[in-house]
């Protein structure tokens, strides 16, 4: 058995060793089906669609997948036990692949179980089930991308609560990025500001055309990420 | 089976170890003294794989560690200190995760597990979360981990520290069983065990190798090797004849009354002293002959350099 394979199992089955992962995913969909009734007026906006669902996506994750992330590594330098992982033969590369992994796939699992959304707007009405599809993925590639932020940041420091606050500020920049043409301005900064923004490439997705850029978009910010936790975490070995 | 060149660390400015060279070979337990922040575990933890020197190599079977640290880090087994784990785990699981990372099959793992907790004694913690489990259980954990792929090299970085005196006695027994196959490193600050375990110690202090000898080499470094102790009756004259002994270089009275007699390097002083005993008719409870006081000696090398025990200086305790 490969080391990735083994470490995500470990990892994936630690995050539902404690009762913490069950009241994750209870908040998740509290808070992704308040959203989208009370302040998105579901119902009363008599779409069969999901928009109103995934609009919400963005912040939710902004303040949810930090809460995911931040124990990836801060909890293995606190206890110490990340000099266990690495002194036995596993790479760093297949040790953060591993736990990112299984960080991502528990977003995932989330994310799946608010299927009863899309069974209730199959119900209701006819929605364009290509886009709700097409939506999910990018909603789940968007999670990703903040939990390599989240890795990073966990990387960083042995305190979760610190991770946790440095994984929503940085999270917050790639939000404003996506935001900033709405605050008017042009030329290729802004351009390219906006071009590094999640909500513009999240959008672009979930109007249900999968374009290969947004897609390589989400996982270059999340290949980039995973190489400067590699990074970080060599830096800071020693503390 | 070690071979350790020239390995400096350097964090920032301050030098955690500086130019140490050794090498070890199989059968060995070495010893690894040295006062807190003298840079055992710093050096451990370069050998071990964890951290990168700022120059200098460490061979490990044959396998550099920096060029080659899957092979190394295969050939030996780790206990880091503090023994940690994942607490959420149970031994059962945390035993099958690392045997899978060792990359042992089904059935090599499943036997080796079976020996580790016979030989630890794990029977009645397997399926409790390490977490909840005594400190002595967890240090168990820590070593079974460790021993699991019966690695040639083993490096166990202070496996006593907080255990209480049964436990370090059954740890002690496990290293000395473990030594006839193996090379065993094992750092530690307490100095009786460096007697009851080891074939070689090493003391180090402000990074730098002091010493370097067999435990009894050390010993006969005290003031006090080869003196002779004794509690008699009348104190004041035994310690007078004592001192008129030839070959007795000072006495010394202990709070307890007790007596030990200082012999000039390399004279036998037991014989005559007994013999004075017996000519005089002093009445003595107890005779003994001093191997050394390792303490002492310990003292007197790393003092000795002007070398101050300075765990202040040591590096980032947190963030």
């Amino acid at each position: 058995m490969s080391a990735i394979k083994t470490i995500f199992k470990r990892e994936l089955s630690s995050y539902f060793a404690t009762p913490v992962a069950y009241v994750f995913l209870v908040i998740f969909l509290l808070l992704s089906g308040l959203l989208t009734f009370w302040i998105g007026r579901w119902f009363e906006s008599g779409q069969a669609s999901l928009m109103g669902f995934f609009s919400f996506h963005p912040w939710l994750y902004l303040v949810l997948m930090p809460a995911i992330a931040m124990r990836m590594w801060a909890e293995e330098r606190n206890t110490g036990s990340i000099e266990l992982l690495l002194t036995l033969p596993v790479t760093l590369r297949d040790a953060v692949i591993a736990k990112f992994l299984a960080a991502w796939i528990f977003a995932g699992v989330a994310l799946v179980l608010t299927f009863p959304m899309w069974f209730l707007v199959n119900y209701l009405g006819e929605p364009d089930n290509g886009v709700i599809f097409a939506s999910y993925i990018g909603s789940w590639l968007m999670a990703g991308a903040f939990l390599s932020i989240g890795a990073c940041m966990s990387a960083a420091t042995r305190s979760q609560v610190i991770a946790f606050v440095l994984t929503v500020v940085v999270g917050l920049f790639f939000l404003f990025f996506g935001l900033i043409q709405v605050f008017g301005g042009e030329g290729w900064l802004v351009e390219t500001a906006a071009g590094l923004g999640f909500i513009t490439h999240f959008n672009s997705i979930s109007k249900g055309v999968l374009d290969l850029r947004d897609i390589v978009f989400f996982l270059a910010v999340i290949a980039g990420f995973l190489a400067a936790t590699m990074v970080v975490i060599e830096l800071k070995k020693a503390d | 089976m070690i071979e350790i060149q020239n390995l400096t660390k350097r964090y920032g400015g301050f030098l955690a170890v500086d130019n140490l060279s050794f090498s070890v070979a199989a059968g060995e337990v070495l010893g690894f003294l040295g006062p807190n922040g003298a840079g055992k575990s710093t050096t451990m933890k370069m050998i071990a794989g964890f951290l990168s020197p700022t120059s200098g190599h460490v061979t490990v079977a044959g396998f550099d560690i920096e060029q080659s640290p899957m092979q190394a880090k295969q050939a030996l087994g780790y206990l880091p200190e503090g023994a940690p784990a994942y607490g959420e785990m149970t031994p059962n699981r945390f035993l099958n995760f690392i045997g899978d990372l060792r990359q042992m099959d089904a059935a090599k793992k499943k036997s080796r597990i079976g020996t580790v907790i016979e030989q630890l004694g794990l029977q009645k913690v397997l399926e409790q979360p390490i977490e909840t489990l005594s400190k002595g259980f967890k240090r168990r954990v820590g070593i079974a981990q460790a021993i699991l792929h019966d690695p040639k090299v083993l490096i166990l970085d202070e496996p006593t520290d907080g255990l209480d005196p049964n436990q370090k006695d059954e740890v002690r027994n496990l290293i000395s069983g473990m030594a006839k196959d193996k090379l065993i490193i094992v750092s530690t600050h307490i100095l009786e065990e460096v007697h009851a375990v080891c074939t070689r110690a090493i003391i180090i202090a402000g990074g730098k190798l002091l010493a370097d000898e067999t435990p009894e080499k050390l010993e006969a470094r005290s003031r006090y090797h080869g003196a002779v102790s004794l509690r008699a009756d009348n104190t004041e004259a035994v310690k007078a004849a004592l001192e008129k002994v030839p070959g007795v270089q000072a006495v010394e009275m202990r709070r307890d009354g007790s007596l030990t007699a200082i012999a000039k390097s390399g004279a036998a002083i037991f014989a005559p002293i007994n013999a004075l005993i017996q000519t005089e008719k002093f009445v003595v409870h107890d005779l003994a002959l001093e191997r050394g006081r390792m303490d002492e000696v310990f003292r007197t090398i790393t003092n000795f350099t002007g070398v101050t025990a300075s765990s202040a200086a040591q590096p980032g305790a947190n963030v």
